[in-house]
C-alpha cells in the first residue's frame, strides 16, 4: 500500500471561523495505482493534495494520520516533512506551469531546485535528458526561458522535474485544465506512462474533469464539501455510480453525440454548503432528489461492493 | 442578419510595432435569426477576437462585419440589438458595486425615461427568463453569488434589451460541471424563442450539444464549417478529425 | 484554451462586512495606529498651536538667545535675534501641512489625469503622455527653481506649493497608469462599454473606485513628499520669502551657528517635527498597505 490516509482533517483559518475543507478523509492507494480525485470547486480536493506534502500558512492540521510506504508522515511538522518532499512525495500544484521563474533558463531552474534538495545536477543530467525526450521534448529546452515554451511544453517540463527523483507518490493538481484538448491528451497519457515506467509508484490526479479521469485513472474518488462521497474502479463510477451526487454529475456531462434538441441534460440545482458551518448530516442533502429524514444523520463511508465505497443511506 | 466578409485582425507588436501578428485571417460566415453558430477553436485560434470585433470592442483591420446590412459600430443603437457575455463571471462585475449595478447601467444608457414601475416589471420578466428570483440578486455583492448565478444575471441584462444576437464567449468554461448544463440549457431555451447566438468555445461536446452550425478555427482561419451533425459525424479536415479524436469521453476510449 | 474552474468563497457578509473587516485589521495594525496618531497629533498642534502663541513669529521682541522659559510665553525660547521660537514653530507647522495638502493635491490631480488617460487610452495618446512624464521626471527641479527664484521678487507659499505639485507628479502618473492598465483589461469595463457608457464616466465610475485604496495611499505619499521637498527647498534658502517655515528655521539656525552656540531649542523642534510628520506618514502608509492587501495580513 503506497498511501494510507486515516480520518484526515485539515482546516483553514479565516476571520469568519474555520473552513473545514478536508473533514475526515479515509483513503488507500495501492502500489502502481492511478487514482483520480474528482470534485467541483470548493470541495477541498486541492487542500487535500496540498496537505499531503506541505501545509501553507493558513492551513491547520486538526487530526488524522497519513502513512506513506508504511512510514507515518508528520504532515503538521514542516521541517520533518522536508526530506520527504520531491524524494518521496511530489506535488504538481495548480498553475504550476505559470509559476516557472521567467528570468531563469529551464536548465538553471532544475539545477537550483536539485541543489536545494542536496542533489547534484551533473550526474542526473543524462537521465533528465532521457526523460525529456520520452515526453517529446528536445534537450535544447534546458537552454530556453519559460516564455519561449508553449503551455503544453511547460507542463511536460514540470511533470518531468517533479518526478526526477522517482517519488513514491505524485499528486497532480489540475494539470490539464489550462491546456488545449490535444495537449491535454498528451499530458494525461504521459502521467500514465510515467507510472508504467516506474518513474513514480502511484499517482493521485486531482481534477474536476471526469472525462479525463475516465481515460487515465484506475479508480476514481468523488469528493463533496470536504468529505468523500464515493470511491470505486473507474468503470464502476462511470457505468454504475451509486451516490446521487456522482450520478447527477455524470448525468450532466454532454458527450459528443448528445444534442439539446434531442435529449436535455440536467444539472444539479443549488450550491454546495458553506464549509465554515457545514450542515449536520449528509452534506448533499439540500440538493439531493433522494433525500429522506434519515439523511439528517451523517451517512458512514462504507464498502458496498468490491473496492466500492459510498457515503449514502440510499445507496445501500 | 449578421455577416462577416473576409474579416482579418492584425496586431502590431515589438518596438515601434515592427512585427505583426495575424490573429484573424480572412474569416467569413453568416448568422441567421434564431440560429446558434459555434465558433470552436483552441487558444490562439482567434475565436474571442472575432467575438470582440462583432461587438465593436476591437477594431477590424480588414474586411467588413455587417448587422442587417449596416457596419457594426460601438453605438447604443447597435447594443440595443446585440450584446455579449464573457468567460469570467467575476471579472464581468465591478467588485465595488452590488451585482444589480449592471442593471442600473443598462437603465441609464437605454431606458432613461422609464418609470420605476415599468422598469421593475421589465427586470422581473428578464430575471424570470433566466430562472432567478429578485431576492437572489438584489442587494448582493458579486462575491456573494456563484459563478452560475452571475452568468445568468449577465444573460438577464442582455435580455432587458430585447436583443436579437448574443455573443457568448466561453460563458460556461469557468463554471462547475453541475451548473454548466443549466446555463447551457438556458441558451437553448432562448434560441427556441428566436435569439441568434454566436457560441464561442474550445469544448467540442458543448458545441455539439447546442449549435445548429459549427465553425472550426485554427490560427485565425476557418478550416471547416457546416451543419453541426455533419461536421461531427463526417469531419472533412484533418485538424477537425484530430480534435475530435483528442476529446476525452466518459464512455469510449482514446486508443 | 480551457480555463480552470474558479472558486470564490461564498461569504455571508455583505459589503459593510468588508469595511468592518478592514477596520478590524486597521485598528490592530500597529504601524497604522502609531503613524496616524503622530500625524493627527501634529495636525492638532498645527491647528491649535498658533492660537496660543503670544507673539508674532517675525517680531524681534524678546531677549536674545534665551532658553525655553514659562515667562512671557516664550515656551520654546528665542532665536539669536529675539524672535519667539514657539510662534515660528507653530506657524511653520501650519505651513508644512498647507504645502503638503496643496502641493500633494496638485501633484495627485495631475498624476491622476495623466495616469488614467494614458492607461485607459493606450496607443499614441499613451506614448505622448509617457514622453511627457519622462521629460518632467528628468527635469532638474532645483535648477528650475533657482531660475524661477531669480525672476520672482516675492515667493509665497502658493508658489512653492504649485511648483512642488507641478514637478512631483510623474511617479504617481506612472503608478496610476500601470494600475489602470490592469483594470482596463477586466471584463466589467467591456460591460460598461456595451451599456453605452463613455470613456470619462468609465474611468471615474468603474475604474477609479477599484483603485480607491491605492489612490488614498498615493495621496498620503505625495503629501509627505511635498512636505519633505518644501523643507529641503526652504533649508537651502529657496523657500517662501514672506513667512517663516520649519525648513527656514533650520536654515537660519544653522546659518547663525546655533549648533555651536548650543541653542538646541531653535533647531531641534523643527527638525524633529519634520522627521515626525514625514516619518509617521510613511509608516502609516505601510500599515495601510497591510490593511488593504489581504495577502499581507496576519490572522
Amino acid at each position: 500500500m503506497t498511501l494510507v490516509v486515516d480520518d484526515l482533517r485539515v482546516y483553514y483559518r479565516s476571520l469568519a471561523g474555520d473552513v473545514k475543507a478536508v473533514d475526515g478523509i479515509d483513503l488507500e492507494l495501492a502500489d502502481g495505482e492511478v487514482m483520480g480525485l474528482a470534485g467541483e470547486s470548493g470541495c477541498g480536493k486541492s487542500t487535500f493534495g496540498k496537505a499531503l506534502i506541505k501545509l501553507d500558512s493558513r492551513m491547520r492540521w486538526v487530526g488524522g494520520t497519513v502513512t506513506l510506504d508504511g512510514e507515518e508522515l508528520h504532515v503538521w511538522d514542516d521541517e520533518v516533512m522536508n526530506p520527504h518532499r520531491l524524494d518521496d512525495v511530489s506535488l504538481v500544484p495548480q498553475y504550476a506551469m505559470s509559476a516557472l521563474n521567467p528570468t531563469r533558463k529551464i536548465g538553471r531552474m532544475i539545477h537550483d531546485l536539485l541543489r536545494a534538495r542536496g542533489v547534484d545536477f551533473a550526474p542526473l543530467r543524462p537521465e533528465l535528458e532521457r526523460r525529456l525526450q520520452l515526453v517529446g521534448l528536445d534537450s535544447s529546452v534546458l537552454d530556453l526561458y519559460p516564455i519561449e515554451l508553449s503551455g503544453g511544453m511547460k507542463q511536460r517540463v514540470v511533470l518531468v522535474v517533479s518526478t526526477l527523483l522517482n517519488p513514491s507518490l505524485l499528486i497532480a493538481d489540475e494539470i490539464t485544465s489550462a491546456l488545449d484538448v490535444s495537449t491535454q491528451k498528451a499530458v494525461a497519457e504521459m502521467l500514465v506512462a510515467f507510472r508504467d515506467r516506474e518513474f513514480v509508484k502511484s499517482v493521485i490526479v486531482i481534477t474536476h474533469d471526469l472525462s479525463i479521469l475516465a481515460q487515465v485513472a484506475d479508480s476514481i474518488v468523488v469528493m463533496y464539501a470536504g468529505k468523500l462521497a464515493e470511491k470505486a474502479a473507474t468503470a464502476t463510477i462511470v457505468d454504475e455510480p451509486r451516490h446521487p451526487y456522482t450520478r447527477m454529475l455524470i448525468g450532466s456531462l454532454p458527450e459528443v453525440g448528445v444534442r439539446f434538441a434531442e435529449h436535455r441534460l440536467q444539472g444539479i440545482k443549488g450550491r454546495p454548503p458553506s464549509l465554515i458551518e457545514p450542515p449536520a448530516g449528509c452534506r448533499f442533502r439540500d440538493r439531493c432528489p433522494l433525500a429522506t429524514p434519515r439523511c439528517a444523520a451523517e451517512p458512514p463511508y462504507r464498502a458496498c461492493g468490491d473496492g466500492h465505497f459510498v457515503a449514502c443511506w440510499e445507496a445501500e | 442578419m449578421l455577416a462577416l466578409d473576409d474579416v482579418s485582425k492584425t496586431y502590431r507588436i515589438g518596438a515601434f510595432g515592427s512585427r505583426s501578428i495575424r490573429a484573424v485571417d480572412g474569416v467569413s460566415f453568416r448568422v441567421e435569426p434564431g440560429e446558434v453558430v459555434s465558433l470552436i477553436g483552441e487558444s490562439g485560434s482567434g475565436k474571442s477576437t472575432i467575438g470582440r470585433m462583432i461587438l465593436g470592442l476591437t477594431r477590424i483591420t480588414e474586411g467588413r462585419i455587417t448587422f442587417d446590412g449596416h457596419d457594426v459600430a460601438p453605438s447604443r443603437d447597435f447594443y440595443r440589438r446585440a450584446q455579449g457575455v464573457f468567460q469570467d463571471p467575476f471579472s464581468s462585475f465591478n467588485p465595488v458595486y452590488k451585482a444589480d449595478h449592471v442593471f442600473a447601467t443598462v437603465r441609464e444608457g437605454f431606458f432613461p425615461h422609464e418609470s420605476n414601475g415599468a422598469w421593475h416589471a421589465k427586470l422581473a420578466h428578464a430575471l424570470d427568463a433566466v430562472a432567478l428570483s429578485p431576492n437572489d440578486v438584489f442587494g448582493k455583492y458579486p462575491h456573494q453569488l456563484s459563478g452560475g448565478q452571475l452568468q445568468r444575471v449577465l444573460v438577464a441584462r442582455a435580455l432587458l434589451l430585447d436583443i436579437e444576437l448574443l455573443i457568448a464567449d466561453e460563458i460556461i468554461s469557468m463554471l462547475d460541471a453541475s451548473t454548466r448544463i443549466d446555463v447551457l440549457n438556458l441558451l437553448g431555451d432562448l434560441k427556441e424563442h428566436g435569439l441568434a447566438i454566436v457560441f464561442i468555445t474550445h469544448d467540442l461536446s458543448l458545441g455539439n450539444y447546442i449549435s445548429d452550425k459549427t465553425i472550426i478555427l485554427r490560427h485565425g482561419r476557418i478550416v471547416e464549417h457546416g451543419p453541426t451533425p455533419q461536421v461531427f459525424a463526417h469531419p472533412q479536415d484533418e485538424y477537425t478529425q484530430a480534435l475530435l479524436e483528442a476529446v476525452p469521453l466518459l464512455h469510449g476510449s482514446w486508443r | 484554451m480551457s480555463a480552470t474552474v474558479v472558486h470564490r468563497p461564498v461569504a455571508e457578509e455583505s459589503r459593510p462586512g468588508v469595511v468592518r473587516e478592514a477596520l478590524h485589521f486597521a485598528l490592530r495594525n500597529r504601524k497604522l495606529v502609531v503613524g496616524s496618531s503622530i500625524t493627527l497629533a501634529m495636525l492638532l498642534f498645527a491647528l491649535v498651536g498658533p492660537l496660543l502663541a503670544r507673539h508674532p513669529a517675525l517680531e524681534y521682541g524678546g531677549r536674545l538667545s534665551s532658553a525655553p522659559t514659562t515667562t512671557d510665553g516664550y515656551w520654546f525660547g528665542t532665536t539669536l535675534l529675539g524672535q519667539d521660537v514657539y510662534a515660528q514653530f507653530v506657524n511653520g507647522l501650519r505651513l508644512a501641512f498647507t504645502v503638503g495638502a496643496l502641493g500633494g493635491g496638485i501633484a495627485a490631480c495631475i498624476g491622476m489625469l495623466v495616469g488614467f488617460t494614458a492607461g485607459y487610452r493606450s496607443g499614441i495618446v499613451d506614448e505622448i503622455l509617457n514622453m511627457l512624464t519622462n521629460v518632467v521626471l528628468v527635469i532638474p527641479t532645483f535648477a528650475l527653481l533657482l531660475v524661477i527664484a531669480a525672476y520672482l521678487k516675492v515667493r509665497g507659499v502658493m508658489t512653492e506649493s504649485v511648483f512642488i505639485g507641478v514637478t512631483s507628479w510623474p511617479w504617481a502618473a506612472r503608478a496610476i497608469r500601470a494600475q489602470t492598465f490592469s483594470l482596463v483589461s477586466r471584463d466589467f469595463v467591456d460591460m460598461a462599454r456595451l451599456s453605452g457608457r463613455r470613456s470619462g464616466r468609465i474611468i471615474f465610475q468603474e475604474i477609479a473606485p477599484n483603485m480607491s485604496s491605492y489612490l488614498f495611499m498615493m495621496f498620503i505619499l505625495l503629501f509627505g513628499n511635498a512636505i519633505l521637498i518644501a523643507a529641503t527647498l526652504d533649508f537651502i534658502g529657496l523657500g517662501p520669502s514672506n513667512t517663516i517655515s520649519l525648513g527656514m528655521m533650520m536654515q537660519l539656525s544653522v546659518q547663525n551657528a546655533a549648533l555651536q552656540l548650543h541653542l538646541w531649542w531653535w533647531f531641534l523642534p523643527p527638525g524633529l517635527a519634520i522627521t515626525a510628520i514625514v516619518g509617521s506618514l510613511y509608516v502609516m502608509n505601510v500599515g495601510l498597505d497591510e490593511v488593504f492587501n489581504p495577502k499581507l495580513r496576519q490572522l
